[in-house]
């Protein structure tokens, strides 16, 4: 398409007056940072013949927040702060994975009660991220319905986080060892309650969607990516599980007791948008069947692991006892060293293997603490996505991949 | 039939029958406050919450925000919600001056304000380096109950802006301070 | 489609489950000192995961004999990543790759340790396209130079930015902030 493009060179052709043939003009579009169909600040500058795509390049590092050097500077646990402005659509999972990072190199067994309700918060985490990106999918492709609907859950969802950490999004939730406290009676009621109340929500979402003629012939096609491709692209999670790569960090490396659940990891064939849809929306089921599993076999013990150097004492024994005192004052004054080694821990995220590369040199800090952010990697692959389709196709493909700007820039 | 609309209350004027007088102020005062559209500028997580301020549970359209305006010519309000980084400050002065008189700005969020928890090389230290703020939310990210009483904020102050507020010489001198013509 | 249909395998080894620790840490490795002999050294399995060193010359080379052998299959990357070690005369930055073969759940770290001299490494965007956006990162936080890569430029920070902040040398604070240079209660 480029080699038939005559445009006049300069003005001075223009003033000419010749017979400048327009054949196939090509036009760059400049598609952000703060175009609202971007969903997060990235630019794609695209280049357009007509309405197709003929090339792209992004520009990215609009919220580059200098995670991985504030990092070098803080203490274990107040790296968990930093963990859930990541992908803070799913904060959970990022908090989680970080303190089993910690917990691995400190070589702490963490009793199987905060295994289950790291699982349970995990899982509900991956809803509500899974909520947020076929949410926004409808609403890009002119259903604003189906997101109001479900982001109605998606509230509930932030009730019960509120009940086990008092925050909605950014949960800081847990402890290195552990939970910060167990689950309470109404935070148990009310997980109960969502397994009950979201089901029915999520089959009259799926049945607005599944086979709607204009959905369809909006996402199918559109977007795809060959198995091959996504693997040499580094796609992770539900995106490369849509190219038909049945890889899940859940399965393949478990985690947190992962393996003592139940539940089928959905694959797709084609790679494309709607593909991407259908398996997060499968994946919402099984999220909800773990739960429900994990909420029946929750095991009674203590939730966090004996590990007094790592895990601040409950409020009421620094009050009263000596030790415990001590104990607080050195974990929050970050006195206590961690020993020396090199970890990569990986979890499934909610956008795929979100991994954890600490180095600690046996100071208060990690010397050097590298996040394996799956929406970094991934997204590079989106001009070859999206060249040879429409504008409005590439939106959708954007939307689909579920790319979260706080976790892309790091 | 009785309905639950609420009309509200006419400013302070004279009436008698068949007419009512006030100033200008009061009524374009009044009608500004009743219908701000935000230009949502969200960038990061605050951006997660100010969506759950337009969804069903907290309902933004409640206070005449109905309809958010992603093209900055047809916006009233600016909602910075997020952290802006250096890389982001030009874009982020172009939508302001794109945006027409009279604007109001609203900081969503501690990064917005001030950078929050990232003192870093990257990130602007509260974007009221590169614009002129006129309510600031804090939290990180603030609830949405926060986020609609700042909106709520700047309701208050466009219902009581002097319609020459935007010629004053302070204001000029304001913008200036911001190279801002 | 499964990850053995995908990369070739006879059929009878397709299966819905991977076949975990199908590798030891050990066979592994000798195979590749077999292979590379001198060029590998520093082996150690820190949590489990093999870890060992190269030169920056056998790099590629490595990772596309990992890549192509048909026992080891690696044949993803999961990450490149840098660390600076100031203090270590001659050797103060150190590239790292993350390697994954899905087939048989086997992780590799592979270990470079570059001069501060002569920060120059060979690309891998040959061998997996997702190289090019991690090497472009590790260009902008370290200055590590990826010798044969496409688009070698700044992809987080601006572009006019003249020095590269995670090495450890650069401060991680705004310099603008006039309110936090207070003695007692600052930075």
């Amino acid at each position: 398409m480029t080699e038939t493009s005559v445009a006049p060179q300069n003005n001075a052709d223009l003033a000419k007056g010749d017979q400048v043939q327009y054949v196939n003009e090509l036009t760059t579009l400049n598609l952000g940072p703060t175009h609202p169909a971007t969903h997060g600040i990235f630019q794609n500058i695209l280049t357009m013949d007509g309405e197709k795509i003929v090339a792209g390049e992004q520009t990215v590092g609009y919220i580059h927040r200098a995670f991985e050097k504030i990092a070098e500077r803080r203490p274990f646990y107040q790296i968990t702060t930093l963990t859930d402005r990541m992908n803070y659509c799913s904060s959970p999972i990022n908090n989680f994975g970080w303190h089993m990072t910690v917990e691995k190199l400190l070589s702490i067994e963490v009793p199987k009660r905060a295994q289950y309700i790291r699982v349970i918060l995990m899982e509900l985490a991956r809803i509500a991220d899974h909520i947020i990106c076929n949410g926004i999918l409808g609403v890009d492709t002119g259903a604003f319905t189906g997101f109001l609907y479900v982001y109605e859950k998606r509230e509930e969802i932030y009730e019960i986080y509120e009940e086990i950490c008092g925050a909605r999004l950014t949960t800081n939730m847990g402890r290195v060892g552990g939970m910060e406290r167990d689950l309470n009676s109404t935070a148990i009621n009310k997980i109960n309650e969502f397994l009950k109340s979201f089901p029915p929500v999520l089959k009259e979402f799926e049945r607005l969607f599944n086979r709607n003629r204009i959905f369809m012939d909006r996402t199918i096609g559109v977007g795809g990516i060959s198995a091959e491709r996504a693997m040499s692209y580094g796609f992770t999670g539900p995106n490369l599980r849509a190219a038909g790569v049945d890889y899940d960090v859940r399965v393949m490396s478990p985690y947190s007791s992962y393996e003592d659940f139940e539940f089928d990891i959905p694959v797709g064939q084609h790679g494309d948008t709607y593909d991407r849809f259908m398996v997060r929306n499968e994946e919402m089921w099984q999220s909800l069947r773990i739960i429900e599993q994990a909420m029946k076999n929750l095991p009674e013990g203590p939730y966090y692991a004996d590990a007094p150097e790592f895990y601040l004492p409950p409020k009421q024994e620094v009050y009263r006892n000596m030790e415990a005192l001590i104990y607080h004052f050195k974990i929050v004054m970050g006195e206590i060293d961690a020993p020396i080694g090199e970890v990569y821990h990986a979890v499934e995220g909610g956008n795929g293997e979100l991994g954890f590369y600490l180095i600690s040199d046996g100071g208060r800090t990690p010397y050097r603490l590298h996040f394996r952010r799956p929406c970094f990697i991934y997204y590079q692959a989106y001009p070859e996505m999206c060249v040879g389709s429409t504008i409005s196709d590439a939106i959708v493909t954007m939307s689909s991949l579920n790319v979260i700007a706080g976790e892309l820039d790091a | 039939m009785t309905t639950d609309v609420k009309i509200v209350e006419a400013p302070d004027g004279y009436q008698g029958s068949g007419f009512f007088a006030t100033s200008f102020d009061k009524v374009v005062g009044l009608a500004r406050s009743h219908s701000l559209w935000p230009l949502p500028f969200a960038t990061s997580c605050c951006g997660i919450e100010f969506m759950s301020t337009m969804a069903a549970r907290y309902d933004l359209a409640r206070f005449g925000s109905e309809r958010p305006s992603f093209s900055p010519r047809q916006a009233d309000m600016l909602l910075v919600a997020g952290t802006i980084a250096k890389k982001m400050a030009p874009v982020l002065k172009q939508v302001y001056l794109q945006m027409a008189e009279p604007r109001w700005v609203i900081a969503i969020g501690a990064c917005a304000s001030s950078g929050g928890i990232f003192d870093t090389y990257s990130v602007l230290q509260g974007i009221d380096r590169v614009i002129p703020v006129d309510v600031y939310v804090p939290g990180c990210p603030p609830r949405p109950e926060q986020i609609l009483e700042g909106i709520l904020q700047v309701r208050e102050l466009t219902h009581n802006e002097s319609l020459r507020r935007r010629n004053s010489s302070e204001y000029q001198a304001l913008l200036a301070s911001y190279n801002i013509q | 489609m499964f990850v053995n249909d995908l990369l070739g395998l006879p059929t009878e080894f397709i299966t819905t489950t991977p076949l975990i620790h199908m590798l030891t840490n050990q066979s592994v490795a000798e195979e590749i000192v077999k292979k590379f002999g001198d060029d590998v050294f520093d082996f150690e399995e820190p949590f489990g995961m093999l870890t060992f060193t190269t030169t920056r010359e056998q790099i590629i080379p490595l990772l596309e004999y990992l890549k192509s052998h048909p026992q080891f299959n690696i044949n993803f990357l999961t990450d490149i990543t840098a660390i600076h070690y100031p203090d270590a005369l001659g050797q103060e930055f150190c590239v790292v790759y993350h390697t994954h073969s899905f087939i048989n759940n086997f992780r590799i770290r592979i270990k470079v340790y570059l001069p501060d001299a002569d920060v120059h490494i060979p690309t891998a965007v040959g061998l997996w396209a997702s190289a090019n956006w991690m090497e472009r990162e590790t260009f902008d936080l370290f200055g590590i130079i990826f010798d044969g890569h496409p688009n070698l430029k700044r992809i987080l920070n601006m572009e006019e930015m003249d020095y590269h902040p995670m090495r450890k040398e650069y401060p991680l604070e705004d310099p603008t902030r006039q309110d936090k240079i207070d003695a007692l209660f600052g930075r």
